[in-house]
């Protein structure tokens, strides 16, 4: 286990996560000679795509995939590669000037950085519906990384409702693994078809394809599938039943599960402290970080990659990385000898050809992104969407003023769970766009830490005179 | 709920609230708290619901327990310990803790 004390003060690269992107960023770096360290604050590598692959304990690889058991191979390349890999450390601070605030077993340090990669990913897109607070009520993503990590299967009665990719693979996993599901509710409107036709022949060409109707085959043949324009988790203490509306009217399911999904979006938080510039993209529906084709970001010697940089998938994450990587060796380190980038490039847009059709029909539909009514918008502080809505009418036009006046936002998830949810709310009410509305304004720390923590950092002599009298 | 795929692996003794609770090696305390069935894990500093883990990859800020006297860790991140003692969490976080 590594220690904070163990840490250097400085390092060539400082690569934050350890999911696909991430491991191939600092294998590569190390190799060219960089001396380099990957903080990730989990118990393991593999981010969330290959969560838990050193150790999981779902040993018959037909149930997680072998998509799945292909980060194996990235974890060891890393593990084997010189870099330091160093998991339960939690980067709470990264400034414009790659001063990198990490905090180990409640002992934290400033790590200055020549370069820093970014690769902290991806998180669900929130799925603001009545009743989502209630225990019983959980993602999807919550339900893979248990089932990876622990090897927990649902039991009980379990329906699952929204739409993309993750949720028909979680629904294959937790079939294969012998767990039944009551139902699943599809979120996604029909009317998706009409802007994702046109990008199927590239969708068809990308690996999506074959793999994604096989999967749609294997999960349709076992669980029923119900088109819903309306969803609720209902109970008292718990959930009891899921209501929803689909073209037959209004019916109630009894269930003890209720697992949520409409996509990913870019983990944003570190980055925007950082100080990079996001900008909306409206198809995806979510702020990513502008950069360049070398995943270089507003600020000098900051790239992000991975779905950090907008949504790609785990196979695009790890090329990203590669291409950070390469760049970080080429101005530290230009006599390397490096591998042929074009390749990479090549690979790369291979793996995105198929996104935009994916996108486009899984696009979330505007009724589950901007929610109505006592659903509760910000989990924390318990803010309901008629507040947000209200507060916008009385002419609160951006998101950091919501705050002031309903405290939205500033609770211990800072926004990752009501962020996008405020933004196109107030877009909605003021008519206007979200990328105009813009995001909340993150400062580190990112992630909540102790005064203790903070006080275990070194001080310098110097410093300690400073401020003494 | 939940039901563990396998009961091989290392077992691991934790209490929740002074209840033993059968953990294993590579759970964390959530995912523990989970298997083991316990329906939530806090009630929320606001209104007082009860809550459970909603995400288990440290952005939700759900499973936020005591651990071992130190409040508000993020149950998802803090993987079990022999002899660890967990608590759940009523309403505000507590001075001192």
């Amino acid at each position: 286990m590594t220690r904070a004390s163990d840490l250097a003060s400085s390092y060539d690269l400082v690569v934050i996560g350890g999911g696909p992107a991430g491991l191939a960023a600092a294998a590569l770096a190390a190799r060219a000679g960089l001396s380099t360290v990957l903080f990730d604050e989990n118990p393991g590598v593999g981010g969330q795509i290959y969560r838990a692959i050193a150790f999981s304990p779902v040993k018959d690889r037909t149930i997680l995939g072998e998509d799945y058991w292909a980060g194996a191979e990235l974890a060891s390349e890393a593990k084997s590669s010189g870099a330091l890999i160093v998991n339960g450390a939690t980067v709470w601070s990264l400034d414009p000037t790659r001063l990198v605030g990490v905090s180990i077993d409640g002992q934290a340090r400033l790590i200055r950085a020549s370069r820093v990669i970014i690769a902290t990913g991806a998180l669900e897109r929130p799925f603001p519906i009545p009743g989502w607070t209630l225990p019983g009520v959980m993602s999807a993503g919550g339900a893979q990384t248990a089932l990876k990590a622990q090897g927990l299967v649902p039991s009980g009665r379990t329906v699952m409702a929204g739409g993309g990719p993750l949720l028909w693979l979680l629904a294959a996993q937790i079939l294969r693994a012998g767990g039944k599901l009551d139902a699943i509710l599809e979120t996604t409107p029909r009317a998706n078809w009409l802007r994702a036709f046109a990008h199927l022949p590239d969708f068809v060409l990308s690996p999506y394809f074959s793999k994604g109707l096989k999967l749609l085959r294997e999960v349709r043949a076992k669980v029923r599938v119900i088109r819903v324009d309306r969803l609720e988790a209902v109970g008292d203490d718990k959930l009891c039943e899921v209501v929803y509306v689909a073209a037959g009217g209004e019916r109630r399911m009894p269930a003890d599960l209720l697992l949520l999904h409409q996509g990913v979006v870019p983990n944003v938080n570190l980055a925007i402290a950082a100080g990079v510039t996001h900008a909306w993209n409206e198809r995806q529906l979510c702020f990513e970080p502008l950069l360049d084709a070398d995943f270089a970001s507003s600020v000098p010697g900051i790239a992000v990659a991975g779905d950090g940089a907008g949504i790609a998938g785990g196979t695009a994450a790890a090329e990203r990385g590669r291409i950070a990587a390469i760049a970080a060796v080429r101005a530290l380190r230009p006599e390397a000898s490096m591998p042929d980038t074009q390749a990479i490039r090549q690979k790369l847009q291979r793996e995105e050809m198929g996104r935009a059709f994916l996108d486009w029909l899984n696009r979330p539909a505007d009724s589950f992104r901007r929610p109505k009514g006592d659903t509760i918008v910000c989990r924390c502080e318990e803010v309901t969407a008629r507040q947000v809505r209200d507060t916008a009418n009385m002419g609160c036009e951006g998101p950091n003023q919501m705050k002031a006046f309903l405290r939205c936002g500033m609770g211990p998830c800072q926004g990752r769970l009501c962020g996008l949810t405020v933004t196109e709310l107030i877009a909605g009410q003021c008519g206007t766009t979200p990328g105009d509305v813009g995001y909340y304004r993150l400062r580190p720390p990112v992630k909540p830490i102790t005064l203790a923590e903070l006080a275990s950092l070194p001080i310098a002599e110097a410093e300690r005179k400073s401020v003494e009298r | 709920m939940f039901k563990r795929l396998t009961e091989a692996g290392v077992a691991v003794a934790i209490t929740v609230d002074g209840e033993r609770v059968a953990a294993r090696v590579g759970d964390t305390v959530a995912a523990a708290m989970i298997a083991a069935g316990i329906d939530h894990c806090r009630t929320t500093p606001v209104s007082g619901a009860p809550r459970a883990p909603y995400c288990l990859m440290g952005v939700c800020f759900e499973c936020l327990v005591t651990v071992d006297g130190v409040g508000s860790r993020q149950g998802c991140l803090v993987p079990v310990s022999e002899g660890m003692a967990v608590e759940t969490q009523t309403g505000k976080r507590e001075a001192g803790r």
